[in-house]
Parts: C-alpha cells; sequence; structure tokens
C-alpha cells in the first residue's frame, strides 16, 4: 500500500475527490441531460410547459418508487415488494382521498402511514426474522397484493379532483409541483436521513455488516428505518400514481414492472447493488434516464412493436457499462468474490 | 456421498415433508377427493411444469446467483415451439429442440453476462428478460401467437403412458435424476457448490468458473424453455406472459426447499418436497372457496412462517 498517492488536500483535491465519490450520479445526470435535450428538440410541441409537465409526472413516479428501491440496496439488501406497495397505496389512495380539505388531508396521511406501516412489516420480517431480504420481500410483496386486490376488486375509486390536478399540475405555470414534491421529499427526508447517525450506519452496513456490528454501528435499527422509509417512500408514489390516473386499479403487472424498473433505476443511478455506495440523487437521474428512453423511442417514431426490445437492449448496455472497469483490473483474482 | 446422505437428516427437507403431509391432512378434512390417487396425480402433473423451472433455478442459486429471466424465457419455449409447430413438417419435427435451444441461447447470454462481464445477475437477468420480452412481442406482432402443438409435445405434457403415471411427470423424474447424479457425481457437480461458497477458492484450486457459471445459465435457461415448451403442449397454445405466475413460486419452491438463497447449500430432494409443497398449498387455496384476493394474502403469510420456522439466517454475533 506503500505506492498509493497521498489523500489529496485543499480545494482542488476535494474537488476531486468528491467528483470520485459521485461518479456514478453525475454520469446518470448528464446522461438524463443530453436525451431530455434530444427529447424535447424532436418534440413537435417543443420546450412547452405541457410537455415538461407529463414527462416529470412520469419521471417523478418512477423516482419515488426508486428511491424506496435505494434504501434497502444501500444495506445490501432488496426490497422487491416496493411495486405492491405502490400498488397498494394506489389502491388506497382511490378510496379516502375525497371529500373535506381535512377528510382529504387525513386520507394523504393515512396512505403515507398505510405504506410505512408495510415497510415497517418488510423491517420485522427481515431484520427479526433474519430471513434473506430477497425471498421474505417476494412474500409479503403477495400479501400487500393481495390486500390491495381487496380493497380494489375492481378498477374504479375516485381521487379529489382538485387535490389531483394541483399535484400533477404546474406551479407558477411553470415548474411541475410532482418535482417541488420530490425536490421537498428529498430535502426532508433523504438529506436528514442521509446526514443522521442511522443513516450513515446503512451505509456502513451496507460495506460490511460484520464490522459494522463489531463498531456499535446501530444494525437492527438501520436495517429497519431503511426498509420502513421504502414503504414511505413507495406510497408516495401510489399517491402519485393516483393523482395522474384519477383512480385506483390493484394492476399486479404494473407493480411487478415497477419493482424491476426500480431495480434498473437504482443500478443505472449509480448505487451498487452490493450495498454501501450510492445514494437517493443518482437514483432519481436513473429513473428520468429510464423514463426518457421511452419518450426518446416516442418521438423518434420507433414502431410501437418493437419499443420494449429497445428498451431492453438500452437496458442490457446501461448495466453492462460498469464492465469497463474490468479493463483496469491486473490481477485475475480480484474478479472473484 | 451416499452415506452422508443418509447420516446427515436435513433439516429442512423434514420440515418442507411435515408441511406437505399437513397439507395433505387438511386438504383431506376438508375435501374427501382430495387424497384420491386421480386428484394427487393431477397436483403431480401440475407440480412438474413447476419442477422443471425450479431445477434450473436451483442450479443458478446454489451458485449464488438468481435468474430473474424466467417469465420470457418459459414465454419463449412456448412460442418458439408453437410456431415452429404452426410451420409443419421437418420444423414441427424439431419444435422441442428448437425451443430448448433458444433458451440455451439467452442463458448463455445471462452466464456471459454474469461470469464475464461480471454484472451482478440480478440486474443482467433482469435485463434479457426485457429483451425477450421484446423479441416475443415482435414475434407476435401484437397478435395472439401460433395454436399449435407437435403430437410429441401433446405427448409428453399431456398424456399417461405408464400406469397413468403423467408423462410430464415421468420427464421430471428423468431430468431430476439426471440432474441428481450431475451434483452429486461429477466434478461440475461439485464445482457449483464450490462456487457458492467461495468463487476465489475454486479460482485458486484452478477451476473454470466462468464456464461453469455460464453453463448453469444455459441450463436453467434450457429448462425454463422446455417448461414453456410442456405448457404449451398442455393447453395447445402459447400466450403472452404465460411464465409470469413461475418466477415467485420457483423461487420459493427451491428455497422452501432448503437451498440457501446466498448460495453453496441445498439438495435437489428439498426441491422437490418445495416444488411439491408449493404447488399443494396453490391448489388448496384454489379448492377452498376464497376470493383471490385472501388467497395471495394467505400464500404470502404461510411462505413467511415456514420460512420463519426452518429458513432463517444464523444471528450475526461476531
Amino acid at each position: 500500500m506503500t505506492d498509493r498517492p497521498a489523500p489529496p488536500r485543499g480545494r482542488g483535491g476535494d474537488l476531486r475527490y468528491w467528483l470520485a465519490a459521485q461518479r456514478g450520479p453525475l454520469i446518470a445526470a448528464a446522461l438524463f441531460a443530453v436525451m431530455f435535450a434530444v427529447f424535447v428538440t424532436e418534440h413537435p410541441a417543443g420546450l412547452s410547459v405541457n410537455v415538461v409537465n407529463t414527462a416529470a409526472n412520469k419521471g417523478v413516479l418512477l423516482a419515488f418508487v426508486a428511491i424506496a428501491q435505494t434504501l434497502p440496496v444501500l444495506t445490501a439488501g432488496l426490497d422487491l415488494s416496493v411495486g405492491s406497495v405502490f400498488v397498494l397505496a394506489n389502491c388506497l389512495a382511490s378510496t379516502v382521498v375525497t371529500g373535506t380539505p381535512l377528510q382529504v388531508a387525513l386520507g394523504v396521511a393515512g396512505v403515507l402511514a398505510s405504506g410505512a406501516v408495510c415497510g415497517a412489516l418488510n423491517g420485522v420480517v427481515v431484520v427479526f426474522g433474519r430471513l434473506q431480504p430477497i425471498i421474505a420481500t417476494l412474500a409479503t410483496g403477495a400479501i400487500y397484493g393481495g390486500v390491495a386486490l381487496w380493497l380494489r376488486p375492481t378498477p374504479g375509486g375516485a381521487i379529489d379532483e382538485d387535490f389531483a390536478d394541483f399535484i400533477t399540475g404546474s406551479a407558477g405555470e411553470l415548474v411541475p409541483v410532482s418535482l417541488l414534491v420530490l425536490a421537498a421529499a428529498v430535502a426532508v427526508i433523504w438529506i436528514p436521513y442521509r446526514r443522521s447517525a442511522v443513516g450513515r450506519a446503512a451505509y456502513a452496513i451496507g460495506s460490511s455488516e460484520q464490522a459494522a456490528y463489531m463498531s456499535g454501528v446501530p444494525v437492527a435499527r438501520a436495517k429497519f428505518l431503511a426498509y420502513l422509509l421504502a414503504g414511505l417512500f413507495a406510497a408516495i408514489a401510489g399517491l402519485l400514481l393516483t393523482c395522474i390516473t384519477y383512480s385506483g386499479e390493484a394492476n399486479a403487472l404494473l407493480g411487478g414492472s415497477y419493482t424491476l424498473s426500480s431495480v434498473a433505476a437504482v443500478v443505472v443511478g449509480g448505487t451498487s447493488l452490493y450495498g454501501g455506495s450510492g445514494g437517493a440523487i443518482g437514483t432519481i437521474f436513473g429513473a428520468f434516464v429510464l423514463r426518457t428512453i421511452g419518450d426518446l423511442l416516442f418521438v423518434f417514431d420507433i414502431d410501437a412493436l418493437s419499443q420494449p426490445l429497445f428498451l431492453g437492449i438500452v437496458l442490457l448496455v446501461s448495466v453492462s457499462l460498469g464492465s469497463f472497469r474490468l479493463l483496469k483490473v491486473t490481477r485475475r483474482l480480484e474478479l472473484y468474490r | 456421498m451416499m452415506p452422508a446422505m443418509f447420516g446427515r437428516i436435513d433439516k429442512a427437507l423434514v420440515a418442507a415433508t411435515g408441511c406437505i403431509a399437513v397439507l395433505l391432512v387438511g386438504g383431506a378434512l376438508y375435501d374427501r377427493n382430495f387424497l384420491s390417487p386421480d386428484y394427487l396425480l393431477q397436483q403431480l402433473q401440475v407440480a412438474a411444469f413447476l419442477g422443471v423451472v425450479a431445477t434450473g433455478v436451483m442450479l443458478v442459486v446454489v451458485l449464488g446467483h438468481i435468474d430473474l429471466s424466467i417469465p420470457w424465457v418459459v414465454t419463449i419455449g412456448g412460442m418458439m415451439s408453437t410456431a415452429a409447430a404452426g410451420h409443419g413438417g421437418w420444423a414441427g419435427g424439431l419444435a422441442i429442440p428448437f425451443a430448448v435451444a433458444c433458451g440455451v441461447a439467452i442463458g448463455i447470454g445471462n452466464g456471459i453476462g454474469v461470469a464475464y462481464l461480471r454484472v451482478p445477475s440480478m440486474i443482467f437477468t433482469l435485463a434479457t428478460n426485457a429483451i425477450a420480452q421484446g423479441l416475443m412481442v415482435i414475434h407476435t406482432g401484437g397478435f395472439a401467437p401460433e395454436d399449435h402443438a407437435t403430437p410429441a409435445m401433446h405427448f409428453i405434457a399431456v398424456e399417461r403412458s405408464i400406469l397413468g403415471i403423467p408423462n410430464a411427470v415421468v420427464v421430471w423424474a428423468l431430468l431430476g435424476a439426471a440432474m441428481v447424479a450431475v451434483l452429486r457425481r461429477t466434478s461440475f457437480g461439485r464445482r457449483i457448490y464450490a462456487i457458492g461458497n467461495s468463487e476465489r477458492a475454486v479460482y485458486l484450486s484452478r477451476g473454470n468458473v466462468r464456464r461453469v457459471v455460464v453453463a448453469c445459465f444455459a441450463i436453467a435457461g434450457g429448462c425454463s424453455a422446455f417448461a414453456g415448451v410442456l405448457l404449451a403442449g398442455y393447453s395447445t397454445k402459447a400466450y403472452q406472459a404465460m411464465g409470469d405466475p413461475y418466477l415467485l413460486p420457483a423461487i420459493a419452491a427451491v428455497v422452501l426447499g432448503g437451498t440457501s438463497i446466498l448460495g453453496g447449500r441445498g439438495s435437489y430432494l428439498g426441491t422437490i418436497a418445495g416444488v411439491v409443497l408449493v404447488t399443494l398449498l396453490q391448489s388448496i387455496l384454489s379448492i377452498v372457496q376464497m376470493s383471490e384476493a385472501g388467497r395471495q394474502v394467505i400464500y404470502g403469510a404461510v411462505i413467511i412462517l415456514m420460512l420463519l420456522v426452518y429458513g432463517r439466517g444464523a444471528k450475526v454475533v461476531t
């Protein structure tokens, strides 16, 4: 280890360090900027408030589910029930978010609380039941999907239209409210979480659970909170979906596709599936990138039938990009765990 | 290995067998026909489809990886075999090998991504699943695909040639016997377990890690596609998303059978028990007059409960 350079010092060093640490999110952000620029220039309506608003709503929807996925992934876990919680929140919101403003507010609180309860149940099963997250959340996902179906056996329901139009509209005819909601969630939940002792503990657990345990890190509490917050974020997404569609549907296929897209967004956003590095900001751009791919296929008039294949190829290429790091590996042993 | 098999009691296998017994008794109490040979053979036939998928899943899980491309590889198996059957003539005769070859090809792709590109299997197989879906959407052109099955497909999926035992069960038994032989008797099989425990150790002892990983994913792809062929033969049609109901049950069956999802541990006997267990559970939930919602909740809850009984991880103490 003697040949390693001294830790960078001074301003330039800090910047270089920061750039290296944030490479994943920065690449995702740059990719998104380029793709979105191409999208608006090719779009027949150009850069209009409507175009931006529609794109933002779709992007934020996936971004919330993907943030939900990020939190357990950081602890080297996984939550395959985020899509089901998302659908469950959608069904619940289409039932309770109506009536007087007070009732609407209570309904919103109830939807978010139900998401947190689902997340807490995952946390209990994974942390205190000591089950593998991948199989445990697959099973709890079936439970949440069942509850969603019980709430709404057939598609329907309604949501307070003023509330829905406000959330999906544009503030001051300019900035999509959904983007503001996302920014608020990051500022109020993610950043304080990231800076708190439990948040740092989550990263430590992802790097090495045993080392974290031996260092007195609150392992159980941090993992539990990660799953709980995941449920909360998934429920926010479900609420947003209800605002967009004005109705609820216990669509298991939709939930499944969001779960899978959320994992993809996490990876594209630079968070390691092995845990310990990454974060919600990168995930947000990862989700935006995935959504913009679909929009690009639309403006370039790609045959609707070939769109799923294009999406798959782009996904495959983007997850394989990380393999370039293999070129730097000089000792083959380092490839193996 | 044989003495060890009898000497050591597999806790998961015992627990899974116990759960199967409980389900059988519970089912019999609810409806006397539940224990009739006809009904049980019917269950075994349904279990055979899941069993073929779970065979491949188990290999990949023992390696310490996971294959999320099952749903659309199963669908590819179904659609490619019915498409070849629709051609008729010599193409129809090759329907089964052709469909399995398609699955193997996707599996090799998975293996290359995981072994050579070092992409986490979860995300790479997710991407190949999307590509498989894309290919099938183009293949069918958005319309209902061919609804032909060759006589051979019908024969292995539906007919009962020996003593009334469904041929699908016989096929599953042959596949399972081959798998047990490979896992227990060949260096390839031992290496699969070794990789699940420590890739590094296998590499340092001059084992070719990458080739084994590719081979396992290829076999898993072939198994999934073959299950698709059986399903297409069973219902004489292939349809979009026909493989979707097999992902969760297959993984659940493998894990309930005592295979560690972290890799390196598991027996095929356990997987058989897991498959029968999941199939019986699904069957009981469908004969009890209950809404789809209630069935899903109970299905998830029972899997969690069974895992809590015997699938718990070790406590972190040091």
